[in-house]
């Protein structure tokens, strides 16, 4: 299904498309860590992303694959280690600038602005592509009616990714439940990033619905030719659109490849179904 | 002396707030709703207190006694008529329906009984306590507030602690939902908690004009108020930090009266709470709780 | 087709709350000069106008931000005084009353402007019910404070003093603020019409920036405070905007409200007014402002209007306020007020887009 990608190993022991291989990557993570309390979430984790890679993180219930999206947005600090998002760290910024140097995110809940219509919605992932100030929008300076048709031009297009510019004008929490799972997308993809996160978003989907987002994800990839990094328990999806795989559990990594590789690691296997399914 | 004669008074005071307090963080535990209208059953608790010592000349004890079960049935009548029908509406409808039952109980209580102001005679007798050679003296009334407040807050612990009903409060503060999948009567254990909150009003207005024996129909908002300062001071929803917070506010305002000004001493209470929760913003027995990403 | 007549529902809205307030000025001013309103209500256009901006202001706050602010009032308290004793210490530089009570509301839009970012800071860091206990205590400070405040003005300038008056005034100087006595001899310079300019202002600013990307920012906030972060918004920037615009145009009102009296002392500016304009707020649905400025109208004439059932008004406004908040949440009541509303509908269709406007209150 997918064209098979060539491969290359890296420093941090990851895989990335040999497209990719002769620029830099898009995000390292070195030896991160966080610890709640005494609880050691996340330990060690060590990954690097390229520019244009599909990635896939997955394990095990309860791994740690959120907390380490939340570690990369800034949502927790970690208590170790270091991010590298385009060669920058990002260490002490809050979750906001880190969206604002690139790395935009769904969630695993759905986490619309439910009573803002689906423009709306955009509309505030586009925020920052608008340049007028509050006295401007309040005394509606021309610059303001500028900004506006220019963001809503592009909210157009960005709906049109999934054909919903019919819904433009709906309720976001009124939407059926796969319509927000792309709004969500789309906002996201709103702030510009070079980096999209996705928090299971075939969460909750049938089998031709999840067929149609691998060829999305796939889509959006290459229209704005940024880097995806999804967590999702669906294997069909992961081994179908992910060209390197990183399988954590107990907050550890403990596999990196490309599909081939992970499906048949004993380790993977041990993890998932136990030792009696690993013989 | 003056010191420890200020600290006595400072808790005795503190005791009212802690026992309204105690009302007020019930209801919030168990229905996540402000009960604005706490402070007026104060009042109401008082006026029949008032009416039955000093106009019917029966013996204080059953004055109580009268009042608790008069503010008893009154917060359960409230709960039954306001504020259940709203059990799934938005807090601030709530909130504000419960402003409503506030304005209604001083209003009422104006017509009833009128703007005059009511002198409250002393449910304990005017006596006082010499300690220290007479260089100490305690009135009556605090100490036995302080004994009553120790009281509620012993026998409030055990029974939330202990008993069938307490345990389904709890239960039902926690997960109202669960608690009902459990066999726990929601409804009846919210009825119970009102109920409980109210008859300690009812207490805390007559402990509160045997100390400070003006009552008119506004005699509840401010300590209303305060002890709802004292509830989100100690932890909104904490039986213990509802004790703590109140207490400490009572010595607070006393000292502040004391030994900065009386015209600034609400003010300094509330720069205190704002303090307080700025540094622990969930009270200082309260739980933080972080929204899950 | 469709997608414009949705996409114009929210400035549809606007103007009809516009041409609502221009109508509702015209007829009352036009009343005013064949002097067919009566005194009472006349006397009551001043105070109408500032809870129309009160309610607007605080609705910014609650429906817009999503935060409960019991300490509104506040606010209005410190425009009012700054205010005032702006325009009074401004009396021998500028005749005109009209333009004094401009640069008073400015004043007084300044300074609660300055008190919102003050309070706003610490308070935004709290969450819920924290936070409308924390406004609520500063809204009590801030009575206390100028409750104990002395201004006076001599020869030498302005001189402040606390708790008791040691401003110890040189000849000819005269004290403005006399603690709790407030300020007195206030020359009375509120109209009718500086107080519709004002509600026009404040429906101008307030339309206006919930229309623009910091509006939109601060909805998200409100409906997502997480997923507003994860796309960029600069959280307490905007919650800390929405704060101090709605402070500084409780501040105006308040300059507004006090300039239509003699007198006015903090005391009035008190919990129970706070209260007050968050029950407008609630009646009128959030984030809805024409509802906003109808049930701040209705419930300032009203305890006017049961003055006939004298000692009972205010039992009746109490029971009408519950009823009020039980037929509009009450899920089976209202369900009933659904079918005599559709009922209605069926037979005046016309009347559709007033209702649709008059229920957002969810």
């Amino acid at each position: 299904m997918a064209n098979k990608v060539k491969l290359v190993p890296v420093p941090s022991g990851s895989v990335i498309p040999e497209r990719d291989i002769d620029k830099s990557p898009i995000l390292e993570t070195h030896h991160l860590g966080i610890d709640f309390g005494g609880l050691v979430a996340v330990d060690d984790f060590n990954l690097t992303i390229g520019r244009t890679e599909i990635a896939g993180l997955i394990g095990p219930n309860g791994a740690g694959k959120t907390t380490i999206f939340n570690l990369l947005t800034n949502v927790y600090q970690p208590t170790r280690g270091t991010i590298l998002l385009d060669g920058k760290s990002t260490k002490g910024l809050k979750t906001s600038q880190v969206c604002k140097l690139g790395i935009a995110r769904t969630f695993q809940n759905i986490r619309l602005f439910s009573a803002m219509t689906v423009m709306e919605n955009i509309l505030v992932g586009l925020h920052d592509e608008m340049d007028y100030n509050v006295l401007s929008s309040i005394i509606r300076l021309p610059g303001f009616f500028r900004s506006e048709r220019i963001a809503r031009e592009r909210a157009m297009e960005l709906l049109s990714i999934f054909n919903m510019e019919d819904l433009a004008d709906a309720e976001a929490g009124s939407l059926p439940y796969g319509a927000q799972r792309r709004l969500e997308i789309l906002r996201a993809l709103a702030t510009n990033p070079c980096l999209l996160l996705l928090d299971e978003p075939a969460a909750g989907m049938n089998p031709s619905e999840t067929e149609e987002l691998m060829e999305n994800i796939r889509r959006i990839r290459d229209m704005f030719q940024i880097a995806v990094l999804l967590i999702e328990h669906d294997m069909n999806l992961v081994m179908g659109i992910c060209e390197g795989i990183c399988v954590v559990n107990y907050g550890k990594v403990i596999a990196k490849g490309d599909p081939d590789q992970i499906k048949n690691d004993p380790v993977v296997i041990e993890a998932y179904l136990g030792k009696k399914g690993a013989k | 002396m003056a010191f420890l004669n200020f600290l006595i008074s400072g808790i005795s005071l503190g005791s009212i707030y802690a026992i309204i307090a105690l009302g007020y963080t019930m209801v919030y535990g168990i229905a996540k709703m402000l009960n604005f209208a706490h402070g007026d059953v104060i009042m109401v608790g008082a006026y029949i207190c008032f009416y039955a010592v000093a106009r019917y000349k029966l013996p204080p004890l059953v004055g109580i006694l009268a009042a608790m079960a008069v503010c008893t049935v009154l917060g359960i009548v409230v709960e039954r008529l306001a504020y259940k029908p709203l059990r799934a509406a938005p807090s601030l409808a709530v909130l504000i329906t419960a402003i409503g039952v506030s304005y209604f109980l001083q209003n009422g209580a104006l017509l009833l009984w009128s703007s005059n102001p009511k002198v409250f005679p002393s449910v304990t007798g005017m006596g006082k306590i010499s300690l220290f050679g007479g260089q100490l003296t305690v009135s009556l009334v605090t100490v036995v507030t302080i004994i009553t407040c120790i009281v509620i807050m012993l026998v409030l612990t055990w029974f939330t602690g202990n008993t069938k009903m307490g345990k389904a409060m709890r239960a039902c503060s926690e997960d109202k939902g669960a608690a009902q999948l459990m066999g726990i009567n929601v409804n009846s254990t919210i009825s119970m908690t009102f109920a409980i909150g109210s008859g300690l009003a009812a207490i805390a207005g007559v402990l509160l004009c045997s100390a400070y024996p003006t009552l008119v129909p506004t005699t509840g908002s401010m300590p209303g108020i305060k002890a709802f300062t004292a509830a989100v001071f100690g932890g909104i929803g904490s039986i213990p930090g509802a004790m703590l917070g109140g207490i400490l506010l009572g010595v607070i305002e006393i000292f502040a009266k004391a030994y900065i000004s009386t015209q600034v001493s609400d003010a300094i209470v509330f720069a205190v709470l704002i303090v307080v929760l700025l540094v622990k913003p969930a009270g200082l027995l309260g739980k933080q709780v972080n929204e899950k990403v | 087709m469709n997608k414009n007549k949705t996409l114009n529902k929210t400035s549809r809205m606007n103007f009809i709350t516009y041409g609502v307030v221009i109508a509702a000025y015209v007829v009352l001013q036009a009343m005013v000069s064949t002097g067919s309103i009566s005194s009472t209500l006349k006397g009551m256009l001043v105070p109408i106008c500032a809870y129309v901006v009160m309610a607007v202001s605080l609705n910014l706050t609650v429906g817009v931000l999503g935060e409960l602010s019991l300490g509104h009032a506040g606010f209005m308290s410190v425009g009012a005084f700054t205010g005032v004793t702006a325009a009074i210490a401004l009396q021998n530089v500028i005749p005109s009353g009209t333009l004094r009570l401009c640069i008073g509301m400015v004043v007084g839009a300044i300074f609660a402007a300055i008190a919102g970012v003050l309070i706003g800071i610490p308070v935004l860091r709290l969450k819920g019910d924290y936070l409308a206990i924390v406004t609520l205590a500063f809204g009590e400070i801030i009575k206390s404070i100028i409750n104990n405040l002395y201004v006076g003005v001599d020869a030498n300038g302005m001189q402040l003093s606390f708790l008791s008056d040691k401003t110890n005034l040189a000849e000819g100087g005269k004290l403005i603020i006399a603690g709790p006595m407030g300020i007195g001899g206030i020359t009375k310079l509120s109209t009718f019409t500086i107080g519709f300019v004002l509600v026009m202002i404040t429906l101008v600013i307030v339309f206006n920036l919930v229309n623009s990307r910091s509006g939109r920012a601060i909805k998200a906030i409100r409906d997502n405070r997480i997923a507003a972060e994860s796309v960029g918004i600069n959280v307490t920037k905007y919650r800390l905007m929405a704060f101090v615009i709605s402070a500084a145009l409780a501040g105006a009102a308040g300059t507004l409200f006090a300039e239509n009296y003699s007198t006015v002392v903090a005391n009035k500016f008190d919990f129970n007014t706070s209260i007050l304009v968050l029950v407008f707020v609630v009646l009128g649905g959030l984030g809805n402002m024409l509802g906003s400025i109808i049930a701040a109208t209705v419930l300032t004439v009203l305890p006017e209007a049961l003055r006939q059932f004298s000692d009972y008004r205010m039992l009746i406004y109490a029971i009408v306020l519950i009823l009020v908040m039980l037929i509009t949440n009450n899920p089976t009541l209202k369900g009933y007020l659904n079918i005599i509303k559709q009922k209605l509908v069926r037979r005046k269709p016309a009347a559709q887009t007033v209702e649709g406007g008059a229920d957002n209150g969810k």
